[in-house]
């Protein structure tokens, strides 16, 4: 039996759909700005790439049945999801947006099935607002063996847990840095996997302990203290200023090396030690998509996290040519987790609705508006406590891949910067081609942007916003058939 | 080259100063420093910044019809293919062949004429009935009613053309500096003897305009018109497939297309495989200043147009598009030479959308005319003064910022 019918996805009998405000992505911050859109007199229509709402963050479990008990807020997914359907909120799930055209004040949004062969084929729909909430994906940095079957971003990680209770290995490492290494060890051992060691490239442990305290952010307080007593109760190993330096096995995963990272945060030569496991699992912090923000002339800029992100007013509005029309909510604006994200899209609905004439509380406004200030403090807060660590590119060697899709090592970066001249990531990319294969750089674009600055720039050097920009800026958001594209305008 | 080399007593001094790292620069300052001059590039941006990283690395015959470009064209075939042959792996030369394709009676008549006008000014080119266009492309389409194939035409990848003949040129000698605006230029008395940098002054006896699709607004710095205008155009990339295009495949219309003027969208199929794997989709051209936007419908064209060639490609993935902006000028032959307007100033700039297969023609020229030496090609039908009288073709630039 199929649960959730009500809001799945709305197979039409037109092609060209029309709505006041398109939500693009039903995570937290898309289902809290449609549904606040819709509650205040909009048409809404929402899109998403997943068949059910709730995104990477809120996912559903093997037989549909939402978000399964322990997941942090089950409840405001309920409340979104009745709220979705309460205001008749037209969805098109299992689509993805390939392509966004401005025309005068209309946004005409081309969408495609996420798997080929089903569901209606392409489809169009046009809204006079536009609300962008993509989301993030893992933020990864290559290391030697990170090719090796067993080896997962800790988000893929997560996602298997939560989606199909699958668990990845029988003994694993949790390697990166910050707060999300810890659900997912956690949820790895009650699963029932050993976790070998978690690996936290920083000195987190007063954190750990009072993760809130400072920033008077209660919830999270509560949280980090939760997870800390998960930790205590399975045992787990938990090591600061410590990096997975080396995954070994011919065939898959078999061990993996790990070492105390010195000041510089490099990490320390002669100081490392082995263990065995079947699996590791690396979060080094989540990139958000900007495909979407980027096609539409969104201004961006660099984040606390080293991250580009997409400027937005007080209101949740992006800087874009044309006028304003184009909001923006979640990660996209800046990484800072699920609870700041529904109120980023809950302002953003409120300030569409506002924006197209219609009445909305300001006195809610602003109370959002401040709980957003508030939650922006506290990512900064934690961004700058979790940094990659600046001497990463150390434990690289020559034949470390860097982009997988196209097969380009780190000596070949080397190579494109010292004897070709490149100096930049964008001139590292022509060159080299990282970032030119099938995923089009989303899972290299920080590391090759790091490396042609750690390559380039003096030290320390992180990459900036001018850096980061062409290797996000995609002109199709998604792999996209020509058929497809030749049929573009047909509709019309 | 005679010519006073001082200018300030500060600033630096090198033979020719190269303004533009793209790949003409990159050949002029190759064939400078070998030929012995002390030579400096300097760009605003990184190296192939603009048009050189936006094309597809086109070395070609096929499209050009009787005149100097052909003359351009067929001299820079041989310095691909001598000259620098001992390097061709470096920038992933490969002899593919270019085969076009008629889709109608009327389009195999025009192109059969083509092919023999073409043959007569040594052109190497091969008729292909219908029922051999299989053995060339076997997935082409079966509506086609003819083609030509030229076994000259060939591809390199640019980026990798640019990085190493600068990278040959700074073991010559050479000075690349990127990052480096050029702001104004030295003179004595009307003659130029160096430019104005955002990073210091170069003084230099010569100084070479090679700067592309922006090389109008340099040589107005420089006081003289050289009208480079932008013509742009867009190319889409397949995901990575097993090989599936063996050639430079294009219809006929192209060649007509390439010699237009006119502002409208024009579109023709070109349709090309990779290295990586991937296919490029194009052409398109249409004169839109430099507008970065590209219309959903214009994306449509060159899809539809690609399918028209290959039927498989229906089914196939784009993963992205680029854009770049061909310096174009009115009647479509590059700038070569001096400009007698500034002595001092040179030009290499309006290749359009040929400057990949012209570039190293251009620079070898450029480098036996700027030591003295007889030219291989007599550079008179580029001239930057030719359009000061002006030309049929000559208008008021409507794509002028």
């Amino acid at each position: 039996m199929r649960g959730n019918a009500d809001v799945t996805a709305d197979v039409a009998v037109a092609d060209v759909a029309v709505a006041d405000v398109a939500v693009v992505g039903a995570g937290p911050a898309g289902m809290a700005a449609a549904v606040e859109a819709a509650t205040a007199g909009l048409t809404v229509a929402l899109v998403d790439a997943g068949e059910r709402p709730g995104g990477q963050y809120w996912r559903h479990g093997p037989h549909d049945e939402g978000p399964l008990a322990g997941q942090h807020g089950r409840r405001t997914f309920a409340a979104l999801r009745a709220g979705l359907v309460r205001t008749g909120t037209r969805t098109f799930f299992g689509h993805q947006v390939w392509l966004i055209a401005r025309d005068a004040d209309r946004f005409t949004l081309h969408l495609r099935p996420t798997h080929d062969g089903r569901g209606p084929g392409t489809r169009t729909l046009t809204a006079r607002s536009l609300i962008l909430c993509p989301g993030a994906y893992d933020r990864q940095l290559p290391v030697p063996g990170w090719d090796l079957p067993g080896v997962m971003a800790a988000g893929g990680v997560q996602a298997l847990l939560k989606g199909s209770g699958t668990l990845a290995g029988r003994r694993a490492v949790v390697a990166g840095t910050g707060p999300f290494l810890l659900p997912v060890a956690t949820g790895l051992a009650a699963a029932g996997a050993e976790i070998v060691m978690v690996c936290e490239a920083n000195p987190l442990r007063g954190w750990l302990r009072d993760p809130g305290g400072a920033l008077r952010e209660p919830a999270k307080a509560v949280e980090g203290a939760q997870y800390a007593a998960l930790l205590a109760r399975h045992g787990i190993p938990y090591r600061t200023r410590t990096v997975v330096t080396e995954i070994r096995g011919e065939d898959r995963v078999r061990s993996v090396r790990i070492a105390p990272l010195d000041r510089d945060g490099r990490p320390r030569s002669g100081v490392r030690i082995e263990v065995d496991a079947d699996l590791v699992a690396l979060g080094w912090g989540f990139t958000p998509s900007l495909e979407l923000p980027l096609m539409v002339g969104a201004r961006t800029r660099l984040d606390t996290d080293g991250s580009l992100v997409a400027v937005v007013d007080a209101r949740q509005r992006a800087d874009v040519p044309g006028g304003p029309g184009v909001y923006l909510a979640g990660e996209a604006t800046g990484v800072g987790g699920a609870a700041l994200a529904v109120r980023e899209g809950r302002l953003s609905g409120l300030a569409a609705a506002g924006d197209l004439g219609r009445t909305i509380d300001e006195g809610r406004m602003r109370r959002l508006q401040r709980a957003i200030r508030r939650g922006r403090r506290f990512a900064a807060a934690l961004h700058t406590a979790t940094p990659v660590p600046p001497g990463w590119t150390d434990w690289l060697d020559g034949s470390t891949l860097i982009c997988r899709c196209e097969e380009v090592t780190y000596g070949d970066l080397c190579h494109a910067a010292r004897e070709l001249g490149a100096k930049d990531p964008r001139t590292l990319k022509m060159l080299a081609r990282p970032g030119m294969g099938m995923c089009q750089g989303r899972v290299c674009g920080f590391a090759t942007a790091q490396v042609a600055a750690a390559l380039t720039g003096g030290s320390p050097s992180t990459p900036s916003a001018d850096d980061l920009l062409p290797l996000a800026r995609r002109p199709l958001a998604t792999p996209v058939t020509l058929g497809e594209i030749a049929a573009l305008g047909e509709e019309s | 080259m005679t010519g006073p080399t001082g200018h300030s007593p500060r600033a630096e001094t090198t033979d020719l100063v190269v303004i533009g790292a793209g790949v003409v620069g990159a050949a002029a300052a190759y064939f400078a420093a070998r030929a012995g001059l002390r030579v400096t590039v300097v760009d605003r941006g990184p190296l192939a910044g603009g048009t050189s990283s936006a094309g597809e690395g086109n070395l070609l015959v096929s499209d050009k019809e009787a005149g100097p470009e052909l003359d351009l064209a067929l001299f820079s075939q041989r310095v691909w293919r001598e000259d620098l042959a001992e390097h061709a792996g470096l920038w992933e030369f490969e002899a593919k062949g270019g085969l076009v394709v008629a889709a109608t009676p009327g389009g195999a008549d025009a192109l059969a004429k083509l092919v023999l006008e073409q043959r007569a000014q040594g052109i190497e080119a091969v008729d292909v009935p219908k029922d051999e266009l299989p053995d060339y492309e076997p997935h082409l389409s079966p509506e086609l009613v003819s083609g030509a194939f030229y076994p000259q035409d060939a591809q390199v990848q640019p980026m990798l053309v640019v990085a190493h003949l600068l990278r040959m040129a700074r073991q010559a000698g050479a000075r690349v500096r990127t990052d480096t605006e050029v702001t104004g230029f030295l003179r004595t008395g009307e003659r130029i003897t160096g430019v104005r940098t955002s990073r210091g002054p170069l003084s230099a006896p010569a100084v070479l305009n090679a700067g592309g699709t922006w090389a109008g607004v340099v040589a107005e710095l420089a006081g003289v018109r050289v009208p480079v205008l932008p013509r742009r155009g867009c190319v889409l990339v397949t995901q990575p497939l097993p090989v599936m295009v063996r050639h430079k495949v294009y219809a006929a219309e192209y060649v007509g297309d390439v010699a237009s003027s006119d502002a409208a969208l024009q579109t023709s199929p070109v349709v090309e495989g990779t290295r990586a794997g991937t296919i490029l989709i194009g052409s398109s051209r249409e004169r839109v200043g430099f507008d970065r936007e590209v219309p959903p419908p214009l994306l449509a064209a060159l899809a539809r147009n690609a399918i028209a060639l290959f039927p498989f490609l229906a089914s196939v993935q784009a993963i992205r598009s680029y854009l770049g902006f061909r310096p174009y000028c009115p009647d479509h032959l590059p700038v070569i030479g001096p400009d007698p307007r500034a002595p001092g100033l040179w030009h290499a700039c309006g290749h359009e959308g040929a400057g990949v297969g012209l570039s190293v023609g251009t620079g070898k020229l450029l480098a036996q005319a700027l030591t003295d030496r007889p030219t291989g090609l007599d550079l008179t039908p580029f001239a930057p003064e030719r359009f000061e009288q002006a030309l049929p073709g000559d208008e008021v630039n409507p794509d002028a910022p």
